[in-house]
C-alpha cells in the first residue's frame, strides 16, 4: 500500500511534525511526501533527508484548502492512502478532499493496529474508537504527537509537479505570533499557564521558566480568551494536542477540555493553590502554592541544581 | 441574503461521559443533551448578520432522531427564522451528514452556510469542509471573525501558527470557532415564540443519499487511566522532581 503524505511546514521551514507523520504513514507502506508551498525548494530539500521517504513531490502553489485539495486530488489515484497532519492544515484539507473522492476519512489517528485499522479519540479523549476502513482509498490524518519521529539520513529523490490549481478563497494576511520557543505540539517539555497567571506580563514569568527548561509554553483557553496568551498557545480539545515527556501545569484547574490536550504527556507536574482541582489530583507530582511565589523560587532552585536546557 | 446554519445535538459538553463496558459505545441514555457549543457560535453569527441588516433569512437544519427538535428550537429562540429536521434514527457518518446537508443546500440555495467547526462528541471536524467540497464552494474553517462586505466575506481563522485572514466570494461555507462571538441565551418570550416558527420534518431516507456507514466501528474503549501521584510540600522538592525528570529525559 503506498501512501501520499502532505508535508507539514511553516514559514518556509519543514515542521518537526513531519518526521513524526512519516513514522506513522510508513506503518502503512512506502511514503511519498508532497510539499506544497509558495517557495517549496528549501522545504523539499529538508524533506528529502528524512528516512523512510521514497520520493518527495514538489508543487508550487497556494495553501488554501481548495488549492491543496485539488493538488492532492490530482495525485490521489496513484496511492492507496492520502494522509496529512491532524493540524489546522490537515483538518482543513483532508475532509474536503474526502468528500470530493466520496471517501469517509479517518482523522486524528493516535494508533495504527493494521494498515486499515486505526484508533482515534472521541469525546475530548474520554473514549477511544477503533475502526476498520474497508474503502479502497484511505484518507487519514495523524496526530503527530502520538508518534516518534523517524531519523534523518535519507536522501529521497525530488520530483517537481506541474501545478496550476486556483482557489476562490484568497489569503489576505497571515498573523504570525513571533516567538523563539520550541514547537508546542512536538516539544519534550511544555509549561502551561492558566487564567490565574493573570496577565500577559504574568505569562512572561511562565516563559522565563520555559527558557530555563528549554520548554514550549502553552495556555488554557481561559487564559487565551482573557488575552494573556496568543491563540496558537491553546492546549486542549480545541487547541493543540501535546504529548511531551514532561508537562508542568501552573494555575490550571484541569477542565476536561484541557485534559483532552495533555493525555499523551508522560509526566504531569502541577502547581495550584487548590489541592482539590482535578489536575492536581491526577498529577504525578503536585505542589500546593501561589504561582506568583512558587514560580520565581522554582526558577532559582532549578538554577541552583544546575538545570538548564538549551532551547530547540 | 439567506443563511443556512447546521446544528448538532450532542451530549452536553459539561457531562463526563461513560464508556459502555461492552465496548459498543458511550452511554447516552438519561444523559443531558444540548446543542454542540460550536454550532451555537454559528447560530449567533447568523443572527448578528441578520440584526445588522445583512441577512434576511436564517434557516437552521439539524439531522438526527425526532428529539433533535430541541436544538432546532434553541436556534429558533436565538433568532433563526425556520427550521428543518432531517430525521434519522441511526448513527450517521460525517460524509453522509454532509451529503444530506448538500441536498438541503440544493433546495434552499443559501448564500452563506455556517456550521460549528467540530462536534464535541465525535470530535471529527469534517462536515463544513465536506459540504464545501460537495457544493463547490470556498471554505473558511475555524473562524474567529467574519466581516461581510457586499458579496465578499473577510474571515479571520485560527490556525496553528497564529491567525490568518481570507477573502472569499459568496456563496461560501464558514465554520465557527469559540472566539467568533458570545452566543446569547434566548429569553423566555423568544423560547415561546420559537414554538410557532415553521419547522419542516424530512425523512433522511427520502433524500436520495445512501445512509450505510463506510467504516466498521470495532470497539469503543476508555483511555488508559492515570495513576494518582504524590504531593510535595516545598518548592525545593518540586524542583528536585523537575530536575529528576529532565535528567531522565537527557539520559535517553
Ligand atoms: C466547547 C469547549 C471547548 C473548550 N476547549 C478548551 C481547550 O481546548 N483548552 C482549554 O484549556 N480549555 C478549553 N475549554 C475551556 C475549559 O472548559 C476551561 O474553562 C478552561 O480550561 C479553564 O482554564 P483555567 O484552568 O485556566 O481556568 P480555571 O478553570 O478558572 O482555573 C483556574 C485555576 O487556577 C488556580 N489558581 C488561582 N489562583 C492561583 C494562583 N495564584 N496560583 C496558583 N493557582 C491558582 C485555581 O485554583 C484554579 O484551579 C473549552 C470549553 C468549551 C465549552
Amino acid at each position: 500500500m503506498s501512501v501520499l503524505l502532505l508535508a507539514e511546514h511553516d514559514n518556509g521551514k519543514l515542521s518537526p511534525a513531519t518526521a513524526r507523520l512519516v513514522a506513522a504513514a510508513s506503518q502503512l507502506g512506502p511514503v511519498d511526501l508532497l510539499v506544497v508551498a509558495e517557495a517549496p525548494a528549501a522545504i523539499a530539500e529538508a524533506a528529502s533527508t528524512l528516512s523512510h521517504v521514497r520520493k518527495v513531490l514538489v508543487a508550487q502553489g497556494q495553501s488554501t484548502a481548495e488549492a491543496l485539495a485539488l493538488t492532492l486530488e490530482s495525485c490521489a489515484q496513484r496511492y492507496q492512502s492520502v494522509s496529512a497532519n491532524a493540524s489546522s492544515v490537515g483538518k482543513d484539507v483532508i475532509p474536503r478532499l474526502a468528500a470530493k473522492l466520496d471517501i469517509q476519512p479517518v482523522t486524528d489517528i493516535v494508533a495504527i493496529a493494521a494498515p486499515n485499522r486505526f484508533t482515534r479519540p472521541i469525546y475530548a479523549g474520554n473514549a477511544l474508537e477503533t475502526v476498520t476502513d474497508p474503502q479502497p482509498l484511505h484518507l487519514l490524518t495523524f496526530r503527530a504527537s502520538a508518534f516518534r519521529p523517524v531519523a534523518a539520513g535519507g536522501s529521497a529523490p525530488v520530483e517537481t509537479l506541474e501545478n496550476s490549481v486556483t482557489s476562490l478563497a484568497r489569503l489576505l494576511a497571515a498573523h504570525r505570533n513571533q516567538s523563539d520557543v520550541p514547537d508546542l505540539s512536538t516539544a519534550q517539555i511544555v509549561i502551561g499557564g492558566g487564567v490565574s497567571v493573570g496577565s500577559a506580563e504574568g505569562f512572561q514569568l511562565i516563559e522565563k521558566l520555559g527558557k530555563t527548561l528549554g520548554a514550549a509554553v502553552g495556555a488554557t483557553r481561559a487564559a487565551v480568551d482573557a488575552g494573556y496568551a496568543p491563540n496558537d498557545w491553546q492546549i486542549g480539545q480545541t487547541g493543540k494536542i501535546i504529548a511531551p515527556d514532561l508537562y508542568i501545569a501552573i494555575g490550571i484547574s484541569g477542565a476536561l477540555q484541557h485534559l483532552a490536550g495533555i493525555q499523551g504527556a508522560k509526566k504531569i507536574l502541577a502547581i495550584n493553590t487548590d489541592a482539590e482541582s482535578p489536575l492536581m489530583k491526577l498529577a504525578d507530582v503536585a505542589l500546593v502554592g501561589d504561582l506568583f511565589e512558587v514560580v520565581p523560587q522554582l526558577i532559582a532552585e532549578l538554577e541552583k541544581l544546575g538545570v538548564s536546557r538549551p532551547t530547540g | 441574503m439567506k443563511i443556512l446554519v447546521a446544528v448538532k445535538r450532542v451530549v452536553d459538553h459539561n457531562v463526563r461521559i461513560r464508556v459502555r463496558p461492552d465496548g459498543t459505545g458511550v452511554e447516552t441514555a438519561g444523559v443531558r443533551m444540548s446543542m454542540n457549543p460550536f454550532c451555537k457560535h454559528a447560530v449567533e453569527a447568523a443572527v448578528q448578520l441578520a440584526e445588522a441588516g445583512k441577512a434576511d433569512e436564517i434557516v437552521v437544519v439539524s439531522i438526527g432522531p425526532k428529539n433533535t427538535n430541541d436544538v432546532i428550537l434553541t436556534a429558533l429562540a436565538m433568532g433563526a427564522h425556520r427550521g428543518i429536521l432531517v430525521e434519522a434514527e441511526q448513527t450517521l457518518e460525517t460524509l453522509t451528514i454532509a451529503q444530506l446537508l448538500a441536498k438541503i443546500v440544493d433546495e434552499e440555495q443559501p448564500d452563506l452556510i455556517l456550521l460549528g467547526k467540530q462536534a464535541v462528541d465525535d470530535d471529527s471536524n469534517h462536515v463544513g469542509q465536506m459540504l464545501a467540497a460537495l457544493t463547490n464552494r470556498p471554505q473558511a474553517t475555524f473562524a474567529s471573525e467574519i466581516k461581510l462586505d457586499g458579496t465578499t466575506l473577510e474571515v479571520t481563522r485560527e490556525v496553528d501558527y497564529g491567525r490568518e485572514t481570507l477573502s472569499l466570494p459568496l456563496p461560501a461555507v464558514v465554520t465557527a470557532d469559540l472566539r467568533l462571538n458570545t452566543p446569547r441565551n434566548a429569553a423566555l418570550p423568544m423560547v415561546m415564540k420559537a414554538r410557532s416558527k415553521p419547522l419542516a420534518v424530512r425523512a433522511a431516507a427520502d433524500l436520495g443519499v445512501d445512509l450505510t456507514p463506510r467504516l466498521i466501528v470495532e470497539n469503543i474503549s476508555p483511555p488508559p487511566e492515570r495513576v494518582a501521584g504524590r504531593s510535595v510540600a516545598s518548592v525545593a522538592e518540586f524542583a528536585a522532581a523537575v530536575a529528576a525528570e529532565v535528567n531522565e529525559m537527557e539520559a535517553l
